[in-house]
């Protein structure tokens, strides 16, 4: 037995719950200090509802986008050679690595209307900066590498065998990446897809910026609750947090379930 | 099928037709030129765009510097703090078996989930002036809200899990049979941890260090809830962006801006030297004969 367990499993649980669970934990105690009638009050008013239509509409969209567009640029990483291909790898983790203000304000001045892109799109009628395109933008822009890095690996674990005995049977290459490829990297597909989800609903730096911020227009969940934090209204802010904890609570546990799926399907493939 | 025919397809029976691989290689790279490197340039470009010598002088302001400094103090407290804790977590959760160890891991990723926006109210929830230990700590003249220690403090929140996760996977795949020979051969704990265990997590351990670096530099919603946003007090680098934004300095905040993404591309630098690095040694152990005579 290698000594340190209790040491170490002590202070892990120590930091833990300094640092997250009490804190945490706050949260909660402070919403019981609401009313049920001042909750439902502060999370359904129309502002709050429309700010998470805007949330969830904005952060499905992208998140699909990143999937189709995820699963094509991993698939070419995976299985294409190109020239700078090792630059354009090293490149996907860029939205994880580039703080997201920085993000907001570069996005925000490459689509407004005298930004490299933002220019021609005017001419074309269709503005980017400043309403909820901007918003889904951002958020495609956060979460690209979720689905990229999600689905690689599974890719390149995976056993041509199967593809070259399917083109043996018969099968077209659309049919084998139909019905052989795609059915073995769904999970890890949807893991990608729930954590780029995941991550827009909760996203801020990056959206501020470029969103405009016109309440029932353009105004996303988290700014929300900054605003009645402004206020000086803890109760309603609270009340709006615990909503998009709850949210992240399941999305965490979809999340979890995703990856055991995919390790089975990985296991049983081996 | 005449067998000329034949011998086409069996080449090409696990790869498409070289137009369609085409096709895709171009779609992709014309979506990551518009979403990573067009916004990316467009950072650099905005911040040179009245000259060099602006460019320096917006860097040279007064409060740009404290937002530097702070940020600067604010990663050298939250990096080292949150190592400790990846160090301990991955040696007790990789090394042993015990009950609930499944949920541990899974609390430990927590901070990823939060959005950072709910990440700051919290702590605002405790040591706000109204908040749990708010008025105690108002009685004893400190300040945690709207001060540097509530930045650091929300900073470690959203950094907690970064070099954790990447330990945990890590000395789970090495195992503990180095170690356990080490401690019968008469090695104290710390004499195995420090010549048998780090040296084999050491690029695990940058790599994590790197990540949680980054973002403990960049990070901006937990931190914007907690700070106050006082010049040259309370304004981290992101912070001072999105000040100067707000205020129209474009080429300003792009110049503080450029820094962060500066430190952004020599992350991934460092990222991808770790991986090329790792990937080689992964191969030599593959290359080595299946018995190794020792």
């Amino acid at each position: 037995m290698l000594p340190g367990f209790k040491l170490t499993l002590g202070f892990t649980l120590f930091y833990l719950s300094l640092i997250v669970l009490i804190p945490l934990s706050a949260l909660i105690f402070k919403t019981f200090s609401i009313s049920w009638d001042q909750f439902i009050t502060a999370v359904t008013s129309e502002r709050v509802v429309a700010s998470y239509k805007l949330t969830f509409g904005a952060s499905l969209i992208a998140a699909l986008v990143n999937a189709v567009f995820g699963l094509l640029i991993a698939w070419v990483l995976v299985r294409y050679d190109f020239f700078g291909k090792k630059i354009i790898d090293a490149l996907i983790d860029l939205p994880f690595a580039l703080p997201t203000a920085v993000a907001g304000i570069s996005l925000t001045a490459l689509l407004t209307s005298n930004g490299w892109v933002g220019q021609y799109t005017e001419k074309l009628g269709v503005q980017l900066a400043f309403n909820p395109n901007g918003i889904v933008i951002a958020l495609i822009f956060i979460g690209l590498p979720f689905v990229v890095r999600t689905v690689q690996p599974v890719l390149e674990d995976a056993e041509k065998e199967l593809e070259e005995a399917a083109t043996c049977l018969g099968a077209t290459r659309i049919q084998t990446f139909t019905r052989v490829i795609f059915p073995s990297i769904a999970p890890a597909l949807l893991t990608g897809f729930a954590m780029a989800f995941a991550r827009a609903i909760g996203e801020y730096g990056s959206v501020i910026f470029i969103a405009g911020n016109m309440p029932l227009v353009s105004e996303i969940t988290p700014l929300i609750i900054i605003g009645k934090l402004e206020q000086f209204d803890y109760a309603g802010a609270t009340s709006v947090a615990v909503v998009l904890l709850a949210f992240s609570f399941m999305m965490l546990l979809t999340i979890n379930a995703l990856q055991t799926w995919q390790r089975k399907l990985t296991g049983a493939a081996l | 099928m005449s067998s000329p025919n034949q011998n086409m397809r069996s080449k090409a029976e696990t790869t498409e037709s070289p137009i369609v691989r085409l096709l895709l290689i171009g779609v992709a790279l014309v979506f990551l030129f518009l979403f990573l490197v067009l916004p990316l340039a467009t950072v650099f470009s905005e911040a040179l765009s009245k000259g060099f010598t602006t460019y320096l002088n917006a860097l040279g302001e007064p409060d740009a510097l404290s937002a530097i400094k702070l940020t600067l103090v604010t990663a050298v407290i939250a990096v080292p703090l949150n190592l400790i804790f990846g160090v301990a977590a991955a040696w007790c959760i990789a090394k042993y078996e015990f009950r609930g160890k499944s949920l541990l891991t899974t609390l430990i990723d927590l901070p990823f989930s939060v959005s950072p926006v709910v990440a700051g109210l919290i702590y605002v929830l405790i040591f706000g002036a109204q908040g749990w230990f708010g008025s105690w700590f108002e009685e004893h003249g400190i300040k945690i809200i709207f001060a540097i220690p509530g930045i650091i403090l929300a900073t470690i929140f959203v950094t907690f899990p970064f070099i954790a996760r990447e330990l945990i996977p890590l000395m789970q795949a090495q195992g503990s049979e180095e170690e356990q020979a080490a401690i019968v051969l008469g090695a104290s704990g710390w004499q195995t941890f420090r010549y048998v265990t780090l040296p084999n997590i050491k690029w695990g351990l940058i790599y994590g260090v790197i990540l949680c670096n980054a973002r403990a530099m960049g990070e901006f919603g937990a931190v914007s809830v907690v700070s106050g946003h006082i010049r040259g007090e309370t304004n981290t680098m992101p912070l001072q962006v999105e000040i100067l934004y707000n205020e129209y300095q474009s080429v300003a905040a792009f110049a503080v801006a450029s820094l962060l993404a500066l430190l952004a591309l020599v992350t991934l630098a460092i990222k991808s030297a770790f991986e090329w690095k790792h990937s080689r040694e992964m191969k030599k152990l593959a290359d080595l004969p299946p018995e190794r005579p020792y």
